[in-house]
């Protein structure tokens, strides 16, 4: 077959079919794996627990999930670079005793005390990237060596065994409150008219080069599946789901933000230049290095995104406890590097998208949730869970070899 | 063509590591539509000469002129400024990447801030269309799932793409089987044809006789041949490699 011009997307529904067939074949199964286990585990615990399928238990899991979700998504720009970042768990927990001192001690407004939460982040990001990219030390040590360090700070900034309350109701409404019903509606209606207008526009500018367009019924049909899910979702999570008298019911203050940061982060990684540049420098750094392309300003961005996005996390967790502690974020973080890998993020670098982490993050998540549900004795689930994550790893192993190997 | 200014032209080039005098003044020219192949033994000092063109590696002594100019190439940026692309050996793609990404890595087109894919997905497919490129179906695919011969070919295309007026291949055949080595030699071909000056590097004389307008031959850091293809043979080329032969012989 020849190259003609515009040959990179056109074709109808079977060829594009078979196209993805032949992807998955060849290895790039993205999130497939992570989406069918989603819905084999969904079956499973629903039969086994008439519990697990309720409204109550469904938002539970929401936001049960955000902290872990947030924090694999802050993984994935480093892990797509090869590296990790095993204290971004702490990093959270830095920036929140940071936050927590400013708001009740120092009765600063919170606001402002974010925006220093956020920055800290950053600026312990570009440390470790500043040792990882320039000085040449491998992340894992210098990481661990915060992952330690940092645990140290926490104390000696909260005191031990330190637990700060949260007395900003806006914080402690990211994970407690929800939104009225009519705006679980509107996010959801304005989210799909942007994933139609961004359609469209692409669609437009393929048009305007001159370039066949995939087969708009493809669109369409993805677009409505999307909507169908959406429109169920915040039907199921507009109910009542209370126990008592009190009526509790609407989307999750949590899910807009989460979602809205996965709308952005993607955007940035596929279409944008640093994006283009960082699967590069995951893929194959000389050759990045090059083509011109900054390889050491990428790695440091990089892992300043990584501890940023780590940041509101930190926020999540914190509003879901109600408070700060000494020890927070200390747990979670191989927790957010197994969602990343599970939702099929290589650890080898160069693949993996923001979806790919989330969807991870809701298959530990719902094992977690459907195993507690079930009763079994403590302890099944980490074995439960570290048995998925050893299988992805090695299908990310194996998909890799067949994709390289396919010469 | 000889009465035509050269692209490139060396002149005197020396170059040594320690007392090792590894070039020891080497002339030697290109020209416009024209593909020179570089040949001689392993150690003669052939990827050192090109190094130095590339702006990777600077010459001790001797002169650059690139399209008739005096030219300094201290960094590998001075070169591709002036129109001068390598293709290493180790290609040096982004397998994670697909075809149009890859040709475009580093000079992407934009659309205010975001990346213009379809601009580049043209313009790539137009290149390689022009190349009369016929062995990939999709410029969509992923380089991991491309052969060798194609990871050449995209690598070629590449330099084409910013607009090379030099074209420097380090073996570009070395690991291909035979169809492959064959299409890879035509669109060196077809490159030179379309106005690019070539410089081939390679140990087989086989593909240097089937693409090559020129034979440099070094030996030992000195340029001991400068042949036309059509005027020379196998046998010849071999004794000047091996230094059983030199210039003065062949009169
Ligand atoms: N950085 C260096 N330091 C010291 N010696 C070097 C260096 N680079 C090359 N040499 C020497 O210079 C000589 C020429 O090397 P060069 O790589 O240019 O040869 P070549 O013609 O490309 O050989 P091959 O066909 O094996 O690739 C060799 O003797 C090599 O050992
Ligand atoms: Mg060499």
């Amino acid at each position: 077959m020849s190259v003609t011009i515009g040959s990179g997307h056109e074709g109808n529904v079977r060829e594009q079919l078979t196209a993805y067939k032949a992807r998955v074949k060849g290895g790039e199964m993205g999130a497939l794996p992570s989406v069918l286990s989603l819905f084999v585990l969904t079956f499973l615990f629903a039969a086994l627990n008439p519990y697990f399928l309720t409204q109550g238990n469904f938002a539970n899991l929401l936001t049960q999930t955000a902290t872990l979700m947030m924090l694999a998504m802050a993984l994935v720009f480093v892990i797509l670079l090869a590296e990790i970042d095993l204290s971004a768990g702490v990093t959270s927990g830095v920036a929140m005793a940071l936050f927590i001192i400013m708001t009740n001690r120092w009765e600063i407004d919170w606001r402002i005390s974010i925006v220093a939460g956020l920055l800290c982040g950053m600026a312990i990001g570009a440390f470790i990237g500043f040792f990882v990219a320039k000085v040449g030390v491998p992340s894992f040590v210098v990481t661990l060596g915060l992952f330690l360090g940092f645990q140290g700070l926490q104390l000696a900034l909260l005191g031990d065994g330190g637990i700060y309350r949260i007395e900003v109701p806006e914080i402690r409404a990211i994970m407690n409150d929800n939104l009225p019903g009519w705006m679980g509606w509107a996010f959801l209606a304005i989210g799909i008219t942007v994933m139609t207008l961004l359609n469209f526009y692409d669609r437009g500018v393929r048009a305007r080069n001159g370039l066949v367009n995939r087969p708009i019924s493809l669109m369409y049909t993805k677009l409505v599946v999307v909507a169908v899910i959406g429109a169920a979702l915040v039907a199921i999570l507009n109910e009542n789901r209370s126990r008592s008298i009190k009526e509790i019911s609407g989307v999750p203050i949590v899910v807009p933000i989460a979602l809205t940061v996965l709308f952005l982060g993607t955007l940035l990684l596929d279409r944008t230049r640093f994006g283009r540049h960082l699967y590069a420098v995951g893929g194959n750094p000389e050759a990045a290095r090059r083509s011109g392309i900054k390889v050491i300003k990428i790695r440091i961005i990089a892992f300043m995104i990584c501890s940023s996005l780590a940041v509101i996390s930190g926020i999540f967790n914190a509003s879901r406890v109600g408070a700060v502690e000494a020890t927070a974020g200390k747990a979670i973080v191989l927790s957010g590097v197994a969602a990343a890998v599970v939702g099929g993020v290589s650890l080898f670098g160069g693949r993996g998208r923001l979806i790919h982490a989330a969807a991870g993050a809701l298959v530990i998540a719902i094992i977690d949730n459907g195993l507690g549900l079930i009763g079994l004795p403590a302890g099944i689930n980490f074995l439960v869970t570290g048995g998925v994550l050893i299988l992805a790893a090695t299908v990310d192993a194996v998909s890799r070899k067949r994709s390289s190997g396919a010469r | 063509m000889t009465s035509q200014t050269p692209i490139v032209e060396l002149i005197g080039i020396t170059k040594s590591f320690g007392p090792v005098d590894v070039l020891k003044g080497i002339d030697f020219t290109a020209y416009a539509g024209r593909v020179t192949a570089l040949v001689g033994d392993n150690g003669a000092g052939k990827s050192t000469l090109i190094k130095g063109l590339a702006g990777v590696q600077e010459y001790d002594g001797g002169v650059v002129k690139f399209e008739g100019k005096e030219v300094q190439l201290p960094s590998a940026r001075a070169a591709a400024a002036l129109g001068i692309e390598v293709v290493y050996q180790d290609l040096a793609l982004c397998e994670n990447l697909d075809i149009v990404q890859n040709m475009f890595l580093g000079r992407e087109a934009m659309l205010g801030i975001t990346l213009n894919e379809p601009q580049m997905e043209f313009e790539a497919s137009k290149t390689l269309t022009g190349l009369s490129v016929r062995t990939v179906s999709s410029v969509r695919q992923k380089v991991a799932s491309l052969s060798g011969g194609q990871r050449q070919t995209v690598a070629i295309a590449r330099s084409v793409l910013r607009n090379a007026k030099l074209v420097i291949l380090d073996e570009p055949t070395a690991a291909l089987g035979v169809a492959q080595t064959e299409q890879v030699l035509n669109l060196v071909r077809r490159l030179a044809d379309s106005g690019v000056a070539v410089i081939i590097i390679s140990h087989n004389l086989q593909d240097v006789f089937k693409v090559a307008d020129d034979i440099a031959v070094l030996y030992l850091g000195k340029m001991v041949a400068n042949l036309k293809s059509s005027e020379t043979n196998h046998l010849d080329v071999v004794q000047y490699i091996t230094g059983s032969r030199t210039m003065g012989d062949q009169e």
